[in-house]
């Protein structure tokens, strides 16, 4: 080859590849980030709980109903399922809460007493009452689309706070100032 | 044990990856030259260690070690063997686990065979491999720990989705992975060749077994994918432009660009700067598809299944792979010396449109992708899907298959297209002739198949010419894998031609006993009936159907209930004649004991899949050829360098 | 001028064929999509700015409890999908997929054809592990709806 000059004019398009990824980068973190804004749960915080009565899961608790969270003290909702792994994986932590003095109800969604025991007895039974939503019609009604779910619900039975997935270990203060928050 | 075991050699894996990366780039500067000695063992023993990480994960699935997240996740004690063995994969962390054992095999490869490069190129491919492994290595285990253990065991699996308790499937995945890291290793190469500016033959010959391998495995896996949704989905169609096949088919594109400009490169020494680019192109494509596939953001899956976390790391990466690349080329390509020349009718500029119109097309599959994204951005929710993608990717595929015909007959350098006018006329006769033919027996067949059919027609005909007149032994075996490639992509399209134009399909509600014409076949819906399977149930419908009288031949589909998870699908009956495929899907009961039946008959569907097979077959050819000839050289090498050491003596 | 192009040109020729070929796809692809994509409507959407008939759009919502009806030929079904504020009545022929029940989220994807939704297809997976993005914002709805139904 004759030629080592390299062609001038064309420098500025071999940028072009870089741009067009960066663009690509830009609407795919915009992307990334929405699902984050519009939380499905964030319509829910802030409103009563809606009226529900649902039959105890298991006959060593009582059942759950809208009422047993109007008496003023703060608590946290826990939506499992025996059939769930991450709910096995929040397990542990659920016992923590529940040894800090928090109390805990539990809803159990589509199960079988049978199972709810034996997952109770191999994970620990942090609730003091559990109510069955074999319809998953609670569930729905306060914003919950998976399992495992937990909800901050203050004294006067109004949603505070809502986290998606299992609580991790990192997760607990958090849950603790939600709490903390809704108590006052 | 196994557990921690596995865990601990990923470990290793991982900082001798990072080794391989500082002692690389160290080994590229003056001082540190004599670093570059142990690049290559350090790169071996890596993959070496990254593949009995991998095998310690089989060993806990095929024991259904419960006290593992991600075996408890994943599979279940009942189970059969094979499904346990492709559980490993059949999720998020097992598959990244496989990639990068993959890419540290394939690592391993390069390192023990490739020395055709110069050492400092080398050096710098085997650094670009290990700064790629260490961004996966980091991925598994900060964020996605495949060995993490349950406080407590768990009493049952979680199961595997039923969906995915299928054969085809099993093995999908995984030869879709092997084409992305195939590429990722072609993009290494790109790199090295970047860097130390070496772009040149040696650089591309170098590179193309790896992008042939990756594209056979793509290839092989895109098939595999769309006969897996046509036979599964119940739908009677093959390929929906879904983003998780566009997601697979863009590699596939940029791959195959980078195929041919990478031939042209090592025969002819031009197309050097795109040729680098397409190497960067065609790994990026496939960490984006492997993006929007894990991330979630474009297929929605529920919250917790998908981590925003897994999603930014992988985007992370991105980042700093593609987008530190293509700063690489930026700054690299304008003092890469411009490569050889060639005439405007020549076999470099037939593949110069093939190039171009590849790239059109993945362009539009790109965009087509992403839109919904960009929508979304302004609160508008929209989904792109044939409408869009059939008569966009045919205004540049339709002039790239003339361009295929014609291409291949074409001489180096330059010629006159006076010489191959004349044998191009036959297969342009037998286009024409078929139009013909069309047009007298089917008047109402609609423009996109005719065109489809005749253009097939007329490629089969022109693939095989460049075999005319030669020895057919002394063929070289990549001629053999070009022309049999050629020829599948004419069957394929033919299949699709076909099934498109002359598919004839039949929805009814039938009581048993009662007898529905589809197409040239009888179908008999002769009884129904509950079955059961290892872990589904199922109600079985069997039917009679007959071809103008001929014997009956029985078929069954199923419509199954599985257990854990609880989930319905349904198991389309297939009856396959050389002719076409007879396909019959059972519904639901109506009422009054009928029960709902779709039947349809589809000519000639099935070379839709042999077209892809012979595809993924003529790459296999090509790929022998290439790697047979590298032997010898190897050995040849070997041999000379033997009888120098003598001689020195 | 020789059929040989001259070196300094080559690489300049070649890079404007292809950003030529690749603005141009560019330009066609955005042109197609304004005209080809199908956007997604909610039944209060699709009652309030009906699209143009005969437009591939996709309507997401909640089948009614008891609007399913089969027709006599025992493939073509008749429901209503509705959200908080609308109702839109939807025909479909075929084999409906296995999760789509009375009172579950649905995505149709079809077209208006004088005030019906013909749709060609129907996507229902809605189940604990997977629910379509479009349906997670219309949970609000859906929930209200399960629960007026199941009290």
């Amino acid at each position: 080859m004759s030629e080592i000059a390299p062609v001038k004019r064309a420098g500025i398009w071999l940028w072009l590849p870089l741009a067009l990824f960066v663009g690509f980068f830009v609407l795919v973190m915009v992307g990334l980030l929405r699902p984050a804004d519009r939380d499905v749960a964030s319509a829910f915080v802030g409103k009563p709980l809606p009226a529900f009565d649902l039959r105890a899961s298991i006959p060593g608790r009582p059942g759950l109903k809208t009422a047993d969270f109007a008496d003023g003290k703060p608590r946290l909702l826990n939506v499992f399922a025996s059939w769930c792994i991450p709910c096995i994986a929040e397990a542990p932590q659920l016992d923590a809460l529940a040894r800090a003095g928090v109390e805990i109800h539990g809803v159990a969604i589509r199960d079988r007493q049978e199972d709810v025991q034996r997952f109770l007895a191999q994970n620990g039974n942090p609730y003091t009452r559990i109510g069955a939503d074999d319809l998953r019609a609670v569930q729905l009604a306060i914003g919950s689309s998976g399992v495992p779910e937990t909800f901050v619900i203050d004294g006067k039975g109004v949603i505070r706070h809502q986290h998606i997935g299992d609580i991790r270990v990192e997760d607990i203060p958090k849950l603790l100032e939600k709490l903390r928050e809704a108590g006052a | 044990m196994i557990a921690e075991l596995g865990l601990a050699m990923l470990w290793l894996a991982a900082a001798l990856a990072l080794l391989q990366l500082a002692a690389g780039a160290f080994a590229l500067s003056a001082r540190g030259r004599e670093l570059g000695g142990i690049v290559r063992p350090v790169a071996v023993v890596q993959g070496v260690l990254c593949a009995l990480s991998f095998f310690a994960l089989i060993v806990l699935f095929l024991r259904t070690d419960l006290s593992v997240k991600l075996v408890a996740t994943n599979s279940h004690s009942l189970k059969p063997f094979v499904y346990k063995l492709a559980g490993t994969w059949g999720n998020h962390e097992g598959s990244m686990l496989l990639w990068v054992t993959v890419m540290g095999l394939a690592g391993s490869f390069v390192a023990l065979f490739e020395r055709r490069l110069r050492e400092a190129t080398m050096l710098a491919t085997l650094a670009g491999q290990a700064f790629v492994s260490i961004g996966f290595y980091a991925f598994l285990l900060f964020s996605s720990n495949p060995f993490e253990r349950l406080p407590e065991p768990a009493a049952e699996g979680n199961g595997l989705n039923p969906l995915l308790q299928d054969i085809g499937l099993a093995f999908h995945p995984p030869t879709l992975y092997l084409g992305y890291v195939g590429l990722s290793v072609a993009f290494s190469f790109a790199i090295g060749a970047l860097i130390t500016r070496d772009v040149g033959p040696a650089f591309a010959r170098a590179m193309r077994p790896w992008v042939l391998g990756a594209w056979i495995f793509l290839s092989l896996g895109i098939t595999a994918g769309s006969y897996w949704a046509y036979y599964e989905l119940g739908w009677g169609g093959w390929w929906f432009w879904d983003p998780v096949e566009n997601a697979s088919l863009m590699p596939w594109l940029a791959a195959t660009a980078l195929l041919h400009s990478a031939s042209v490169l090592a025969a002819r020494n031009a197309l050097r700067a795109w040729t680098v680019m397409l190497g960067v192109v065609a790994f990026s494509m496939s960490m984006i598809g492997t993006f929007l596939v894990r991330s979630g953001i474009l297929t929605s899956v529920h919250a917790f299944a998908v981590d925003p976390e897994r999603g930014s790391f992988i985007l992370a990466l991105l980042a700093i792979y593609i987008g530190g690349a293509l700063a690489l080329f930026a700054t690299r390509a304008s003092t890469i010396t411009e490569g050889a020349r060639f005439a405007p009718v020549s076999r470099e500029s037939a593949l110069v449109v093939n190039n171009v119109a590849l790239s059109a097309i993945l362009g539009i599959v790109l965009v087509g992708t992403l839109y919904p994204l960009l929508t979304e951005a302004f609160d508008e929710k929209v989904s792109v899907g044939p409408p869009y993608f059939n008569p966009m990717g045919a205004i540049f595929f339709v002039p790239m298959l003339v361009v295929m015909a014609i291409g291949p007959m074409l001489r180096w350098r330059g010629d006159r297209a006076a010489r191959v006018s004349g044998k191009l006329a036959i297969p342009a006769l037998a286009a024409a002739a078929t139009a013909l033919g069309l047009v007298a027996l089917a008047p109402t067949i609609k423009p996109m198949p005719f065109l489809g059919i005749a253009l097939a027609v007329g490629l089969a005909v022109a693939s095989v010419l460049p075999l005319v007149g030669r020895e057919l032994k002394r063929t070289p075996l990549p001629t053999w894998g070009m022309v049999v490639a050629h020829f599948g992509i004419a069957v394929a399209l033919f299949g699709v031609g076909s099934d498109s134009a002359f598919s004839t399909e039949k929805l009814v509600a039938s009581r048993v006993g009662e007898t529905h014409a589809v197409g040239p076949w009888q179908v008999t819906l002769s009884d129904i009936e509950p079955v059961a399977g290892p872990n589904w149930t199922a109600i079985e419908a069997t039917m009679a159907a007959s071809h103008a009288g001929g014997a009956a031949s029985e078929l069954h589909s199923q419509s199954r209930n599985f257990t854990s998870p609880p989930l319905v699908t349904s198991e389309s009956a297939l009856l396959t004649r050389w002719n076409g495929q007879l396909y019959a899907v059972l519904g639901e009961e109506a009422d009054d004991q009928r029960w709902q039946l779709r039947l349809w008959w589809k000519p000639f569907v099935p070379m839709i899949w042999y077209g892809g097979l012979l595809i993924g077959l003529g790459g296999l050819l090509a790929l022998i050829g290439r790697v047979a000839h590298d032997v010898r050289r190897l050995r040849a090498e070997g041999k000379i360098a033997y009888r120098r050491q003598r001689q020195g003596r | 001028m020789t059929a040989a192009i001259k070196p300094k040109h080559q690489r300049l020729v070649l890079l404007g064929i292809a950003l030529v070929a690749l603005i141009g796809a560019g330009l066609l692809a955005a042109w197609a999509l304004r005209n080809q994509a199908a956007y997604f409507y909610l039944p209060k959407d699709i009652v309030a700015e009906p699209p143009a008939p005969g437009r591939a759009v996709r309507l997401g919502g909640m089948v009614e409890t008891g609007s399913l009806k089969t027709a006599p030929d025992g493939v073509t079904i008749d429901f209503i999908v509705g959200d908080d504020k609308a109702r839109v009545p939807v025909r479909f022929r075929g084999i409906t997929p296995d999760l789509f029940v009375e009172g579950s989220g649905v995505v149709a994807e079809g077209r208006m054809q004088g005030g019906t939704f013909v749709a060609d297809n129907l996507l229902a997976k809605h189940d604990e592990n997977y629910v379509p993005r479009e349906m997670a914002e219309m949970t609000a709805a859906q929930a209200k709806a399960t629960v007026a139904e199941t009290r």
